[in-house]
């Protein structure tokens, strides 16, 4: 009988907030197509290091393990990405997990990503309906733009794009590729861009767009395809023209 | 003027439904306090794909609310309150119109109005979509519209707390919870007006499942034990197309077969001998073809896979096929499932079939609840999957992020007029709030110090391995009768669960080991449910035995002769089995006069145990007939 094949993880852990990190590893059994998520329940099930050491499992956050939510972000092999769909067959091992320090680790690789959502409220992401109750029928709508909506609507919060941005941390106040851009999906909306003024001038504060230093990794890093740096391009042109208007309509 | 006391309504779960009840307190000047397990925004709701239904009629089909109501009730095989699917079709137009607004980027023709797709179990084009992502597009709207409400000042979010409890005051009204910070492991109590439960589907009582790993049905379960009374918790979805995977079976859209997606396997040509792709459900069910509601079609794959041993390549996969679309035409219709598939098996379902088997998919029955959405306990209110109501004995596709929504729409305004109509008693008292969350505290206390031998995740593992083997698609008495044991043995083996993590910081670990006692308790609920119902109805699908037949008067057993010709017993399992040369398994039928009722069971406090009883519920609208996809409805 063939040798069971292994796999060797290394996992950056951290007791609290405030802990020092340090280094457990694990070896479970191969097989195909295995995911980092579905090793990390293999772990659960017998939490024993290499040098057998019994430990409490890994602490994580994760949720649908199709790649929708966005909750198991965590760095692997040194990039953000989302654990339920990175398959161990194409990984170099010793895999290497890392929390995404970019947001405060709670423990392990449990992070807390917090600040994207109190970002969407900053940037106004909502469409302002009157109500839930009937009204009148929606608008017609052209449907490329709704092409383009689609796309940027399929936005996570997983946050891989905050881990890669080089401009979001302690250094700046950047709220990041993915809050920003959601500013441009609402104004492409036909009751939406009513608000588009609002969300401009939000965008044109501290830590607004200006902060973007267009290092283009966001772009690399999305892992649901959004074409991050085109958005905020137009977005950049939309805050200037919405910057003139302001001047010249005071 | 004095100012009118604020009604505090608490609302567990930010999945649709959820969310939805959240938006209508708002709008009602109620205020809410929202948990979940999770940002409401990475809520299960996101996974469903292929649409939601409503009757828009822009195809030029005359299609009709009525055609909607009366697909519905067929589907669901006359198990579903009639009233209530009625009020829920008659709505699902303007909840369309109500996303629209709220901006959902929902797909739309050359003309810019709302594309329809066909699905499961309707003849029409019923199906308004977002590409194959419509559920997390659905989501994301309310959850913005509860952001705002959030900046407003109507919504305060708990969000990584886990429900544990409700608490009642001293004439029995639910009043407030005990929930527990994630992070922290704080446990606290919180008082309310009412409470509204919305937390989702038990899918993870079956281990590998279409759910997320969020969706353990913990939170229905402990409120059952708190004598919350169950609805038909016996009939679970198994959805056809999932691709089995270890850690979860993954979702592949009924929006595939919508779209022109084919089922197949090989077989020898019985007439000419040769090797051929065989579409067994165009076969077998010439009018509905691929489009057979999914308890159906689950079964025929099993039948062609498990007892004609047709599966190939793998043992136990079939091929849905959409290789012969135009590539262009499926990014359009279905990318986001399509870049799934290739993302975790490597291979492209534009140029290959995708191997695909059934798995557990949605629960139909869930906490018992009348038309208004209320539970058996005063000031507990239930919607979305975890409560029973719309499906009857099978869901149609996408008729669940409907009732969902449509669900939060009657729940959340209850839940407020019950608020303000004076009948809530006493409120809870400081004593009473400290009483139950010492209670809860002692209980996380004695679960993280357990020091067995048993690991949580793997027992986890072994209930859903039962639960596969004896209640899904064909299940036995004897099976089910084996499975109460069986359960019974695991409720045990859970005493004697060892824990690692001893701390009171983000312990998962812990916190796992309570869900999955009340997964083992709403096994038990499922399994004797499944049990007492000696007929086959939608998802319930029930060999019958030697000794099953033995029991049967003289119409039954005649019912089964004019149906299934001769037949024979197994000598070894005792399942009845056609004397016809296909070896087909002799099932129970349909029985209304006997099982035409809602199943309700109730917790046994003492024995820790399920009692099953019957109760009638309101079917008048349109009247049974026999359910036969094979042939074109007829009305």
């Amino acid at each position: 009988m063939a040798e069971q094949k292994k796999v060797r993880i290394i996992v950056e852990r951290q007791d609290g907030p405030k802990e020092k990190p340090y280094n457990q590893e694990f070896e479970i059994d191969y097989r195909p197509g295995l995911n980092i998520v579905a090793a990390l329940m293999e772990i659960q099930k017998n939490p024993v290091t290499v040098d057998g050491k019994k430990v409490p499992p890994v602490t994580w956050e994760c949720n649908c393990l199709e790649k929708v939510c966005g909750a198991c972000m965590m760095v692997i092999n040194g990039k953000a990405r989302q654990a339920c769909c990175t398959l161990v067959d194409t990984l170099k091992q010793p895999i290497h997990l890392q929390p995404a320090r970019t947001f405060p680790v709670i423990r392990d690789l449990l992070i807390d990503r917090s600040v994207m959502f109190e970002s969407l409220k900053r940037i106004h992401g909502w469409v302002e309906v009157d109500g839930t109750w009937e009204v009148k029928d929606a608008p017609i709508q052209n449907p490329y733009t709704a092409q383009t909506a689609y796309e940027i609507s399929h936005c996570m919060t997983c946050g891989c794009c905050l881990e890669a941005c080089p401009n979001v941390g302690p250094q700046s106040d950047f709220i990041g590729p993915a809050p920003t851009v959601q500013a441009y999906l609402f104004n492409l909306h036909p009751l939406g861009k009513f608000d588009a003024p609002k969300r401009l001038n939000a965008l044109m504060e501290k830590g607004g767009i200006t902060s973007c230093g267009n290092s283009q990794n966001c772009v690399e890093a999305c892992p649901k395809n959004i074409k991050l740096t085109t958005y905020l391009a137009q977005l950049n042109r939309d805050v200037n023209k919405q910057a003139l208007k302001n001047i010249f309509n005071h | 003027m004095a100012k009118k006391p604020e009604n505090k309504i608490i609302v567990v779960g930010g999945g649709l439904s959820g969310l939805m009840a959240t938006l209508k307190i708002c709008e009602g000047g109620g205020k809410v306090d929202l948990f979940s397990y999770c940002p409401v925004k990475r809520s299960h709701s996101l996974c469903a794909q292929g649409g939601i239904n409503a009757c828009m009629d822009t195809k030029g089909e005359h299609d009709s609310i009525y055609e909607h109501f009366d697909d519905t009730v067929y589907g669901g095989d006359f198990l579903a309150d009639q009233l209530a699917v009625k009020g829920m079709v008659e709505a699902a137009p303007k909840l369309i119109k109500m996303f629209d607004r709220m901006g959902v980027p929902f797909t739309r023709t050359a003309e810019g109005v709302l594309d329809l797709r066909n699905f499961g179990g309707q003849k029409n084009k019923r199906t308004v979509f977002a590409g194959s992502t419509t559920g997390q597009q659905l989501l994301y709207a309310l959850d913005e519209q509860v952001r705002r409400w959030e900046v407003k000042g109507g919504v305060k979010k708990y969000e990584f707390w886990e429900f544990i409890k409700i608490i009642k005051n001293k004439e029995g009204i639910c009043r407030g919870i005990v929930a527990q910070n994630m992070n922290s492991n704080e446990i606290v109590s919180f008082p309310a007006d009412v409470v509204i439960l919305a937390t989702g589907g038990p899918g993870q009582v079956y281990g590998r499942c279409t759910a997320s790993t969020i969706c353990n049905g913990s939170a229905v379960s402990a409120v059952y034990q708190q004598g919350a009374e169950l609805g038909n918790p016996e009939f679970l979805q198994i959805h056809p197309t999932a691709i089995p995977g270890s850690d979860k079976n993954r979702l592949m859209s009924e929006a595939c077969r919508g779209e022109g997606g084919r089922v197949w396997v090989y077989r020898k040509n019985p007439q000419t001998g040769e090797k051929e792709r065989w579409y067994f459900l165009e076969d077998m069910y010439p009018a509905y073809g691929n489009l057979v509601p999914r308890d159906v079609a689950s079964r025929a794959i099993y039948k062609v896979v498990v007892h004609m041993g047709l599966g190939m390549h793998n043992p136990n996969r079939v091929y849905l096929d959409l290789s012969h679309i135009p590539a262009d035409y499926l990014e359009r219709k279905l990318g986001g499932i399509l870049e799934m598939y290739s993302d975790f098996m490597g291979q492209d379902p534009r140029k290959v079939p995708m191997e695909i088997f059934p798995s557990i998919h949605y629960s139909m029955g869930g906490i018992w609840v009348d038309r208004e959405h209320h539970t058996n306990i005063p000031g507990l209110l239930a919607s979305g999957e975890c409560d029973y109501q719309y499906h009857g004995a099978n869901r149609l596709g996408a008729n669940s992020l409907l009732s969902a929504t449509y669900s939060g729409t009657i729940s959340g305004p209850e839940s407020l007029r019950l608020a303000r109509s004076g009948k809530l008693g006493s409120a809870l008292t400081a004593e009473e709030l400290e009483a139950a969350r010492q209670e809860c505290v002692a209980e996380f206390d004695k679960i993280r110090n357990m020091n067995g031998t048993e690991n949580a995740h793997k027992l986890h593992h072994e209930l859903g391995d039962i639960m596969y083997k004896y209640v899904s698609i064909e299940r036995d008495n004897n099976g089910l009768k084996e499975c109460v044991k069986e359960l019974k043995e695991i409720l045990k083996r859970w005493d004697n669960i060892g824990v690692t993590d001893h701390g009171t910081w983000a312990n998962q670990e812990a916190m796992f080991v309570r869900q999955l006692r009340n997964m083992i308790i709403y096994a038990m609920a499922i399994t004797q449910s499944a049990l007492q119902r000696d007929e086959s109805r939608g998802a319930h699908a029930k060999i019958v035995l030697k000794s099953d037949y033995d029991k049967m008067d003289d119409q039954l057993k005649e019912a089964l002769t004019k149906k299934y010709g001769k037949f024979h017993f197994d000598a070894e399992t005792g399942r009845g089995t056609t004397d016809d040369g296909n070896d087909d398994l002799v099932f129970f039928e349909r029985n209304d006069k006997k099982f035409m009722r809602t199943t309700i069971v109730t917790f046994d406090q003492e024995k820790e145990e399920p009692v099953v009883s019957y109760r009638e519920f309101e079917h008048s609208l349109i009247k049974p007939r026999l359910r036969n996809y094979a042939v074109a409805k007829k009305e």
